[in-house]
């Protein structure tokens, strides 16, 4: 093995995880603020990455695909949030689970409906297509790059937003004691439809930067939604600083292990048998990490000081 | 009165069976129509249904349900069809592990199974059955004709699949005919749709080729991503890998790309002409590998119908095993095993009138069967 391709690997290994990051920021924040479990997140990930896909072949546009993937996921959560989810806070986590479930197959359902059973086509914009040298003569693409910068500007500014303004403060109080803020004249109602449609923004966004590598079908949100529940667990709920290094690991984690273990299997056994049984064990990898750090911290990596 | 009204219908049913050909017969199809391998399923459907409605026998149901690419709900609809609907003949999964599923309860339970497409290694050879047809091929097919094909350029070929039985099935069908040497060979979680670390392992790998088995989204994103990681290594795969239902999405990134198949949409026969014309007209698209085989399960199991009652299981068998079809493929007949005896050929993606689709170039195999009959005791 090559430094090239270890460094290619780790690029992998973060773009994933930057990725990943995207969908569990937005179910970690409503997690935290509103105490509500949105299985349907996967969904707006989806309703983005259809949103784009239909734009861009409309227009020819990936950008005003881009735009149109955070203004149709937003306005998906706001609508989601006023007109099902509002109902939900003050019931149990069961009901939630159940309602939210039905809302995923609301959802597929109704993409199927509008866009047919086939896959979509999304391309990469001409800007970010080829690719970059790395050093040690390995090439990388561009748009995975571009990805990365996208996930940390995000990360910047999620930082920025909750720690530094007014609505990040309130969203901060939100999580702390909502009836105090309630109390204090903050009107909570807008503020969890803001914070909803922020989080389904930014799962938006997040399917349509995948979907161009991927193919955009219905129910491709459901397998990152696992994921994304899996970092936000690890990271601690509630957590952006949780979900951004929760993201991280379970990106590098899983793409190495993909990537090792077949090859340190083959040390032992012969490759055929190594590649079978070290795919299946790389696809543990990540649940195994969840579970051993679960049991080291129960509570996730960053715990929000107030839960 | 529930057992009257049972008595009733046995009585019926009894009197029914007297009139040999007019027999009603009930299909049950379990096919994928949801999630990211619903375009395989559609595609079974449309191209079942459509052999169906030329036959135009109104003796002949078809009920159709979601198996959601879902092992256990494929079995849960295979119980409900097989008591409550009282179907006679099972068809139509997709995907070999659900397959694995339902076949061996169908066929205990006396009920006919002809595949359209799923073909494991398991129900081919020693754990063959009376009542289990396979109109498509067997699962090593197209990738035993791909390994014959990459013997004549390629040296060092990197192979990659899925991760479950029909993935297992391809890179050893690959590898029973491909003599070079291995640059790799890696196994994918089914369902995964970053190939990443998978695409650097190939470029670091040195190989001169990639084989790849990766049917519906999968193969999507693998082909989408290889293009744009600017490795120039040609690609090949079975022709599920390229086919119909996946090339609009996978766009230009296809192009040249090599394939096997048992047909492809430009076959200069009148039968597979007028097949691909019916289709379009039917449908408005053109059809993939997929929609061939379904379609020709469902002649082989009217052509049986036509003959036999499906209540006199040994007729019905001797009917199908006659393969008394005109398929859009050309030459088809039963091996002993009960899967196809068929001719194998490279394709290649190109565009025809600003659709991407694929070419026939050349034969690889003439009456090919599978490795697997010779273990198969019926």
């Amino acid at each position: 093995m090559t430094l090239a391709l270890a460094l290619e690997q780790l690029l992998n290994g973060i773009q994933l995880g930057v990725m990943l990051f995207l969908m569990a920021a937005g179910l970690t924040l409503i997690f935290g603020v509103m105490g509500l479990i949105n299985l349907a997140h996967g969904s707006l990930y989806m309703v983005g990455a259809f949103a784009c896909a239909a734009v861009a072949a409309w227009t020819g546009s990936f950008w005003l695909g881009l735009i149109a993937s955070l203004a149709c996921a937003a306005a998906a959560g706001a609508i989601v949030e006023l007109a099902v989810i509002r109902r939900l806070y003050d019931r149990d986590h069961l009901d939630q689970v159940l309602a939210t479930f039905a809302l995923i197959l609301i959802f597929s359902e109704g993409t199927r409906w509008l866009f047919g059973d086939f896959p979509l086509y999304l391309d990469i914009p001409a800007l970010l297509q080829g690719v970059v040298t790395l050093p040690g003569d390995a090439t990388y693409p561009v748009y995975r790059l571009a990805i990365i910068a996208v996930g940390a500007l995000i990360a910047l500014g999620l930082y920025l937003l909750i720690g530094k303004t007014r609505l990040g403060m309130r969203i901060r109080a939100g999580e702390s004691d909502r009836e105090m803020i309630g109390a204090l004249g903050v009107d909570i109602r807008t503020l969890y439809t803001l914070v909803f449609a922020l989080g389904s923004a930014l799962a938006g966004l997040a399917g349509a930067l995948v979907g161009a590598l991927q193919s955009v079908q219905v129910g491709m949100g459901e397998p990152v939604l696992i994921l994304a529940f899996v970092v936000i667990v690890i990271g601690g709920i509630g957590s952006i600083k949780g979900a951004l290094y929760g993201a991280l690991l379970v990106g590098v984690t899983d793409t190495l292990g993909r990537f090792l273990l077949p090859q340190l299997l083959a040390l032992f056994v012969d490759p055929s048998q190594a590649g079978m049984i070290g795919g299946a064990m790389a696809s543990m990898l990540i649940y195994v990490v969840m579970a051993v750090i679960l049991a080291v911290k129960p509570r996730g990596l960053f715990p929000p000081a107030h839960a | 009165m529930k057992k009257m009204l049972a008595a009733a219908t046995m009585a019926l049913s009894l009197g029914a069976s007297g009139l040999a050909m007019a027999e009603p017969l009930k299909i049950g199809m379990i096919t994928t129509l949801s999630g990211g391998g619903a375009g395989l399923g559609v595609d079974t459907r449309d191209g079942f249904m459509l052999a169906i409605k030329e036959a135009g026998n109104k003796d002949i149901t078809v009920v159709t349900e979601d198996d959601a690419q879902k092992p256990e709900l494929a079995v849960q609809i295979a119980d409900k069809m097989i008591q409550s609907d009282q179907v006679d003949v099972l068809t139509g999964i997709v995907w070999s592990n659900l397959l694995m599923a339902v076949v061996p309860g169908a066929v205990a339970q006396g009920k006919f199974y002809v595949s359209t497409n799923a073909a494991p290694a398991a129900l081919a050879g020693q754990g063959c059955n009376k009542l289990y047809f396979n109109a498509a091929y067997q699962n090593d097919n197209l990738h035993e004709a791909m390994g014959e094909y990459a013997n004549k350029t390629y040296k060092k070929m990197f192979i990659l699949a899925p991760n479950y039985p029909a993935g297992k099935d391809s890179l050893t069908g690959f590898k029973r005919y491909y003599k070079g040497e291995l640059a790799g060979e890696v196994y994918t979680k089914v369902g995964q749709t970053d190939y990443a670390a998978e695409i650097a392992q190939m470029r670091a790998s040195g190989a001169d080729g990639i084989f790849v088995f990766l049917p519906g989204g999968m193969g999507i994103a693998f082909m989408k991503q290889f293009a744009q990681s600017g490795v120039k290594i040609p690609v090949m795969g079975p022709g599920f890998s390229f086919s119909q239902d996946v090339l609009p999405a996978i766009g230009d990134a296809a192009l040249g790309a090599k394939a096997s198949g048992q047909w492809a949409p430009d076959f200069d026969t009148d039968v597979s002409k007028k097949f691909t014309a019916d289709f379009q007209k039917e449908y408005n698209r053109l059809p993939s590998i997929y929609a061939v085989q379904a379609y020709d399960a469902a002649q082989l199991i009217l052509s049986a119908a036509a003959k036999a009652s499906v209540k006199d299981a040994d007729a019905f068998r001797n009917e199908l095993l006659k393969a008394d079809i005109k398929s859009p493929r050309g030459n088809f007949k039963f091996n002993t095993n009960q899967h196809p005896i068929q001719d194998i050929y490279l394709t290649e993606v190109v565009k025809k009138d600003g659709v991407l689709t694929n070419k026939t170039v050349e034969k690889i195999f003439t009456d090919h069967g599978d490795a697997y009959a010779k273990d198969c005791k019926i």
